[in-house]
């Protein structure tokens, strides 16, 4: 309980996918000018992360790695590596997956929908989430493990772009030079953000 | 010829179409260090009060004075100590000063140790001020806004957080990074989201580790370390703390450390002005306590073997390191901090709370007070954002839905 817990804590905070990573960007720094935007993309990431992490974990153990296919009790079953399909199958999990939840939040949460326009099919190609599972891969997570740090990765995603949110709304009555308005300056933010989440690195959990 | 005629007389070149029309913000700079602004508001919401931003400003300036003329005296007694104790002075341009001015490295003398310090910490603040104050000027000009007072303040703030060793390049490069892309790129005071001279100080600490941090740049003596109660607690644990320094030296500030943090004393002095004056916030000051209070009562609670600082108490958390001083200076700086009452609460508990965790838990920092205003400061807005959303909600509730109007 306790490692999931400091597993939980270290990708929300140490590892943040967006601040120490710098992942998931075009969304981060394209859907950041709202916080209640922000709030319904980050949840969207959330659901996400969660959801695909661990299914992944599961593709990998039972169909990809090297002798994963032994369940199926085909003759030579251990010696199949299909690992080489990795990358093409997560993309596919994350896709599909993305697509249902697209078409839940058109159903039931219309306005959301709206707001984050393209950028819901985008999370398809959202770095933070191929980023969470090709991590889950290198690290050997455990299905719980990939659980929680799909999670716990989603949260740490959905806190920064929801502070960078509140920042800009803030910003809106700065006087920022012409030739930095808009994304110049959201860079020179993010930065700065990833300066005060330093805090935090260096943390043995 | 009084200050008000030069003045006067000098104006019309500053003026649209005069000669140095580019510089008027030096000029109204200088013009208001001695005279109150002309200036009236012209449209509604008109607050007729004494206190303007440049009171605010030059009262926080002074509050900052007991911390550092104490600062320099402690900053030339530590290191007279040393000398005393057969290390060699820094030597240079600064012994020459000295001995100029107190003849003598005897750590008995008041006299001798203030003048060391001085050689120490006015040069700092020279730089600080001088550099700052370029890049302040600069942007005024060109962008045409005014040259505000906060610069004081972020100045001796900015100062005040540094080591007494640390070299002048570094402190030259600090502020300008504070004051360039901690503040003017986002327009000048009371438009930034972090505070200027902590940005400052950041970017010096990952830049430059090895000069403002570890044991040797506390005391000005060559060859001499001498850790920070903060990292012998740290390291050694509470019983080497306690037996190198007492609660009552830390609290008034015999110890190595930066200039202005030493003296919880002289910080408090400062606070009781500023809390007087209601320029700064007591939540916010209050809310940074309980969070530490709270925090490390709980890790007092979990208890560790392996990690001492686990148990430190929370009147140690106090005096020891940049607590009291990050509380009273930093934390509550009115820009970058919370702007709602139950939001600079919370946005308080968050600093004590990081503080106290960053102390602990983070072998990789001694020090947690600065990283945890810089990260409160990123919530701040965000803190902001959900309590006018809230209030929001209530007044309609309460005067029926006015959403369609407003919006």
């Amino acid at each position: 309980m306790e490692h999931y817990l400091s597993l939980f804590v270290a990708s929300v905070f140490v590892e943040n996918m967006a601040l120490a990573f710098f992942l998931g960007m075009c969304t981060f720094l394209a859907v950041s000018k709202k916080v209640s935007s922000a709030i319904g993309l980050g949840i969207a990431v959330v659901v996400v992360l969660t959801v695909t992490v661990p299914v992944n974990n599961l593709v990998l153990t039972y169909l990809l790695e090297e002798g994963a296919l032994t369940w199926t009790g085909i003759e030579g079953a251990e010696n199949i590596d299909l690992s080489f399909l990795g990358l093409l199958s997560y993309i596919g999990v994350i896709a599909a997956l993305v697509q249902i939840m697209e078409m839940f939040l058109d159903k039931y949460v219309p306005a959301l929908y709206n707001a984050l326009g393209v950028f819901l099919p985008l999370i398809t190609v959202n770095c933070a989430i191929l980023g969470g599972v090709l991590f889950m891969v290198e690290r050997n997570y455990t299905f719980g493990e990939s659980v929680v740090y799909g999670a716990g990765a989603g949260v740490g995603w959905a806190l920064a772009i929801t502070a960078l949110a509140g920042i800009r709304e803030k910003l809106k009555y700065s006087d920022v030079p012409a030739g930095l308005q808009g994304l110049g300056i959201t860079f020179i933010t993010v930065g700065l953000m990833s300066l005060g989440f330093m805090s935090f690195s260096g943390i043995q959990l | 010829m009084g200050i008000r005629q030069t003045l006067d007389s000098l104006e019309p070149h500053f003026h649209k179409g005069g000669r140095y029309e580019k510089l008027y913000p030096l000029y109204e700079a200088v013009d208001t260090i001695f005279y109150a602004p002309p200036d009236v508001t012209k449209t509604t919401a008109h607050v007729r009060d004494g206190v303007d931003l440049k009171r605010i400003m030059i009262t926080v300036w002074l509050c900052t004075f007991p911390a550092m003329f104490f600062g320099m005296w402690n900053a030339g007694w530590l290191a007279n100590m040393a000398i005393a104790d057969g290390y060699d002075a820094l030597g240079g341009w600064r012994e020459a000063l000295v001995m100029a001015l107190a003849g003598s490295h005897d750590p008995d003398s008041h006299w001798a140790n203030f003048v060391l310090g001085a050689t120490f910490f006015l040069p700092i603040y020279l730089v600080t001020f001088v550099v700052g104050g370029f890049w302040e000027v600069v942007f005024a000009v060109k962008r045409g806004h005014e040259v505000n007072e906060g610069f004081f303040v972020t100045s001796v703030l900015f100062a005040l957080i540094l080591p007494p060793t640390i070299p002048l390049w570094q402190v030259a490069l600090g502020i300008t990074f504070g004051v360039v892309i901690g503040k003017e790129i986002f327009g000048g005071t009371g438009k930034n989201f972090l505070n200027p001279a902590l940005t400052g100080r950041a970017f010096l600490y990952f830049a430059y580790p090895a000069q403002i941090s570890g044991d040797a740049v506390w005391v000005a003596a060559d060859g001499f370390t001498g850790a920070t109660p903060l990292s012998v607690g740290f390291q050694d644990g509470m019983a080497a703390l306690s037996s190198q320094w007492s609660w009552w030296d830390a609290f008034l500030g015999f110890v190595p450390g930066s200039v202005g943090e030493t003296s919880t004393l002289a910080i408090l002095i400062g606070a009781a002005v500023l809390l007087f004056t209601k320029i700064a916030s007591w939540r916010i000051m209050f809310g940074t306590f309980l969070g530490m209070a709270l925090t490390s009562a709980l890790f007092n609670l979990i208890g560790s073997d392996s990690n001492p600082m686990f148990n430190m108490p929370w009147y140690w958390h106090l005096v020891v390191g940049g607590f009291a001083f990050g509380m009273v200076f930093m934390a509550t700086d009115p820009v970058s901090a919370s702007m709602t009452n139950p939001g600079r609460l919370i946005f308080g508990v968050l600093i004590g709370v990081m503080t106290v965790l960053i102390r602990v838990v983070n072998p990789a920092f001694p020090e947690g007070i600065m990283l945890a205003i810089l990260f409160a400061n990123l919530f701040a807005p965000l803190i902001d954002h959900f309590f006018v959303q809230a209030n929001i909600k209530r007044r309609q509730k309460r005067t029926g839905d006015l959403a369609e109007e407003s919006a």
